[in-house]
């Protein structure tokens, strides 16, 4: 049952992520990218990852998808002309190169991940002995808030103040210039 | 039971279609779009790994860090995207050729 649900959110993240790709209606895409997050937020539930999902949807869904709506929608012109150039030549040149690229650079990760399995690293092995691995059962959202006061404080903060130089500075960029 | 090798042949490939939005889309928000695709595999070979690692929680932590960093990027992008269509009314990368006016 649990393999079932698993495969089932794999094929819809990484179906939904060919459809994003494969599109040529911008608007369409975006909202697929709407999908394939929360398939991938359904697939960190399975690896007992709740926090981590729920911040995803909240983020991304709350936060990215809206930022990536407005900006599609303050640019649509171009995306028009863009639409109508790139459906004459299918299969064009670039188009081309790049669909060889992916998956030159898909069989070496496969390749890497077959070799790899037959040695698994010595922490996992350990860990697993001593039965420090995650459980369902466990407490998840506790844990991580002690750990990011204690253990993690100094990233923390870190990326605290990277997310208010960002904001301030994206502020600043979409900023109107006064006509001189 | 899910095993570490499911994991991560689903973020190989998701990684590797963002490569191909990185690649072959002509549109600044597909790019960006892509490289949210290639973020979110990192992030899935994160929580995979964390779930051995009960003592630190390092994977879920620095998941949630990434997810930070790639909302930061995009807020960025999107404003830079929207200055570049302002000054050459187009988001195709092929088109923006010079730095400065």
């Amino acid at each position: 049952m649990e393999l079932v649900l698993f495969y089932a959110f794999a094929v819809l993240a990484i179906g939904s992520a060919l459809l994003v790709v494969s599109l040529k209606n911008t608007a369409r895409a975006l909202f697929l990218f709407f999908v394939v997050l929360f398939g991938m937020a359904g697939l960190f539930l399975f690896a007992l990852a709740d926090f981590v999902a729920i911040t995803q949807i909240m983020v991304y869904v709350g936060g990215v998808l809206i930022l990536m709506i407005f900006a599609f929608m303050l640019s649509n012109k171009e995306l028009l002309a863009d639409l109508q150039n790139t459906s004459s030549r299918f299969l064009s040149m670039p188009n081309w190169q790049s669909l060889l690229l992916t998956l030159g650079f898909l069989a070496v990760m496969i390749y890497g991940i077959i070799e790899w399995q037959q040695h698994t690293p010595n922490w996992i092995t350990q860990n697993i002995h001593k039965g420090q691995v995650i459980l369902p059962s466990d407490n998840n959202i506790n844990q991580l808030g002690i750990k990011f006061m204690t253990h993690y404080l100094l990233p923390f903060e870190v990326i605290s103040i990277f997310l208010l130089m960002a904001l301030i500075g994206a502020a600043h960029l979409s900023r109107k210039e006064d006509k001189q | 039971m899910i095993t570490l090798t499911h994991f991560l042949v689903v973020s190989a490939c998701l990684f590797c279609i963002g490569l191909y939005a990185v690649l072959a889309k002509r549109n600044a928000i597909m790019i960006l779009v892509g490289i949210e695709f290639i973020i979110n595999a990192a992030i899935l070979n994160l929580v995979a790994f964390g779930r051995y690692d009960k003592i630190n929680y390092g994977g879920q932590v620095f998941a949630l860090f990434a997810i930070v960093l790639a909302a930061a990027a995009v807020a960025v992008g999107l404003a830079i995207i929207l200055n570049v269509y302002r000054k050459y009314k187009s988001i195709n990368p092929d088109n923006i050729t010079d730095l400065r006016d």
